[in-house]
C-alpha cells in the first residue's frame, strides 16, 4: 500500500477549530507496557512554537490515513514550546500515534475543554488520586502545583496502577518523593515478592492519607470505575460532592460543542468537560449508557 | 498487663471498646515481634490467632505454580491481619509475611472464640468491628478482578 500523501503544513492552529495544524514529533519514549509519551513540536508558522494550556485539556491528534482521536496534554504548562503527549496503543488511532518516530507529522486541533480547577485549589489541601493512565491528564496539574508550591496546603498525590511494571513516570514519581513538601503513595494491584511498596487498590490509601477533608480539594482520573470507588472513600473521608473533581472519557468527533458525539446526558464533554465538579455529573455517572 | 490494655484498646479496630471487652480481649491478647522476611503464618495451617499491626508493614501472598508468590495485598500499622480466624474450618487461605521489622498484638482465636460463644453481645461487638473489614476487603478484591487498568478488550 503507498503511504499516505504528506499533508499540506499550516503553521500553528488555524482560527478554524475544525482544521489540524500540523505538528512533529520530536522525541518518544517508553513509559509502560503499549504506552508511549510523545514530545511535539508545532510546525513554525507564525515563528513561535508556544502553544499555551490549562493542566487538563486535550488536544485532537490526527494520523494521517488512519485518524483523529482527543489525548490529554500530559506536559508542563510552564514549557508551552513542547507539547507532551501519553498515548496507550488501544485502537488503530493511538496504535499508529504510539508507533510515531522523530520527524513524523501529526494532525493537531486544540487545546480543547475545561481543565482542573487549579484556582479553586489555592489555599486548600489537595487530594490527588491517579489510576493507571489517568496520571497522565494530571501530571500537568502537578507541575503547576509544585511550581506554585507555597500557594496550597498539602499536596497529596495516590496513585494506583496494574503491576510495578505499568507505573508511569516512574523515575519522575521517585524524584518527586524526594520532596519533603508532598505526600505520594504509590500502590499497585498486585505484585511478585521483590516489590516492595504497598499493594492494594488505589482507594484503600484514601483513609490513611493525611488531609484535611473541610479544606481539601480532590482530583481524581482513571478509569471510570475506579473514580466511582475513589469518590465513595473520598466522601468517606468527609469531602463533599464540590470539592470532587473528576474527568470524564467519551469518544468524540468535534471537540467543539458541534456534533453531540461526546454527549453526556445534558452535558457534553468536549465543551463542559472533560474536568467536572462530581456534584454536576453524579446523577449520570453510574448510568450505563446515556 | 496495663501496657498491653492501652496498646489494644489504642488500635483502631479496637477504638471505643467498652472497659469490660476490653478486658475480655486482653485476655486473649500478647505482643509478638517478627523479623523482616519472617513469615507470620502460611496458607492452610491452622487460623489460630490474627493480629492488630503496631508497628511495620506485612504482605499477604498466594502462591500460583510457575509464578511464584504475587502479593495481592500489603497491611500497615494500624490494620489487622487475619479474618479466618471467624470462619469455620479456622485455616489461612494465604501466606502472611512481615515486609520490615514487625511489632504487633497477637488474639488467641480459640480464646475469643470462646468468649464471643458466652457472651453474645461481646460477639456482636466483634462482629461489628470485622464486618466493614470484610466488605471494603471484597470491594477491593471486585476492584482487582476487575482489572480496571487492564488493555481493552
Ligand atoms: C478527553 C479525552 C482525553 C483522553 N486522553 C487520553 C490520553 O491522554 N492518552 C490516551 O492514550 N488516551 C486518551 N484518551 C482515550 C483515547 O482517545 C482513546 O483511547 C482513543 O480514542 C481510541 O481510539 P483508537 O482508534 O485507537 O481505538 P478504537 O478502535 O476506537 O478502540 C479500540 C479499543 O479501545 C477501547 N477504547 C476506546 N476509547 C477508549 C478510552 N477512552 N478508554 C479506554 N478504552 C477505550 C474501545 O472500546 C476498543 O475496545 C482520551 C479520551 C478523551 C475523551
Ligand atoms: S465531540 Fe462533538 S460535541 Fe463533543
Amino acid at each position: 500500500m503507498a503511504p499516505p500523501p504528506e499533508p499540506p503544513v499550516h503553521g500553528r492552529t488555524p482560527p478554524d477549530p475544525m482544521v489540524p495544524c500540523v505538528a512533529r514529533v520530536r522525541r518518544r519514549r517508553r513509559d509502560a507496557p503499549q504506552v508511549w509519551t510523545l514530545d511535539l513540536e508545532v510546525d513554525g508558522g507564525d515563528g513561535t512554537k508556544n502553544f499555551p494550556f490549562a493542566p487538563g485539556q486535550f488536544n485532537m491528534l490526527t494520523v494521517f490515513g488512519v485518524g483523529e482521536v482527543p489525548i490529554s496534554l500530559s506536559g508542563d504548562p510552564a514549557k508551552p514550546g513542547c507539547l507532551v503527549h501519553t498515548v496507550r496503543a488501544v485502537g488503530a488511532v493511538s496504535d499508529a500515534l504510539a508507533r510515531l518516530g522523530p520527524g513524523d507529522p501529526v494532525g493537531l486541533r486544540g487545546p480543547f475543554g475545561a481543565g482542573w480547577p487549579m484556582t479553586e485549589a489555592a489555599g486548600r489541601d489537595v487530594v490527588i488520586v491517579a489510576g493507571g493512565l489517568g496520571l497522565a491528564p494530571l501530571r500537568p496539574a502537578l507541575y503547576q502545583l509544585f511550581a506554585g508550591r507555597a500557594r496550597y496546603g498539602k499536596i497529596v498525590l495516590l496513585y494506583g496502577a496494574r503491576s510495578p511494571d505499568d507505573i508511569l513516570f516512574r523515575r519522575e514519581i521517585e524524584s518527586w518523593r524526594r520532596r519533603l513538601d508532598i505526600e505520594i503513595e504509590v500502590t499497585v494491584d498486585h505484585a511478585s515478592s521483590v516489590w516492595h511498596g504497598h499493594v492494594g487498590v488505589v482507594t484503600t490509601l484514601i483513609s490513611r492519607a493525611d488531609f484535611d477533608p473541610l479544606h481539601a480539594i480532590a482530583l481524581v482520573c482513571g478509569p471510570e470505575v475506579m473514580m466511582r470507588f475513589a469518590i465513595t472513600a473520598l466522601r468517606h473521608s468527609g469531602l463533599d460532592d464540590q470539592s470532587i473533581y473528576l474527568s470524564m472519557e467519551r469518544n468524540m468527533k468535534c471537540a467543539i460543542g458541534f456534533c453531540g458525539h461526546c454527549q453526556f446526558g445534558p452535558v457534553f464533554v468536549c465543551r463542559d468537560g472533560p474536568v467536572f465538579r462530581h456534584d454536576r455529573v453524579q446523577s449520570l455517572l453510574a448510568l450505563k449508557e446515556i | 498487663m496495663e501496657g498491653l490494655e492501652r496498646i489494644v484498646k489504642e488500635h483502631p479496630f479496637f477504638a471505643g471498646l467498652e472497659e469490660g471487652f476490653l478486658n475480655l480481649v486482653c485476655g486473649c491478647a500478647k505482643n509478638v515481634r517478627f523479623e523482616a522476611g519472617q513469615y507470620l503464618f502460611h496458607e492452610g495451617e491452622p487460623a489460630d490467632q490474627f493480629y492488630l499491626i503496631r508497628h511495620g508493614r506485612i504482605a499477604l501472598e498466594l502462591t500460583a505454580p510457575g509464578r511464584g508468590a504475587i502479593i495481592f495485598q500489603t497491611l500497615t500499622e494500624g490494620e489487622i491481619v487475619g479474618v479466618s480466624w471467624v470462619i469455620p474450618p479456622y485455616r489461612w487461605t494465604y501466606d502472611a509475611r512481615a515486609l520490615d521489622l514487625l511489632r504487633a498484638i497477637a488474639i488467641d482465636a480459640a480464646c475469643l472464640r470462646q468468649k464471643c460463644e458466652a457472651d453474645h453481645d461481646l460477639g456482636y461487638e466483634m462482629m461489628k468491628r470485622f464486618l466493614p473489614i470484610l466488605v471494603q476487603r471484597l470491594q477491593a478484591t471486585r476492584l482487582q478482578i476487575l482489572d480496571v487498568y487492564g488493555a481493552p478488550a
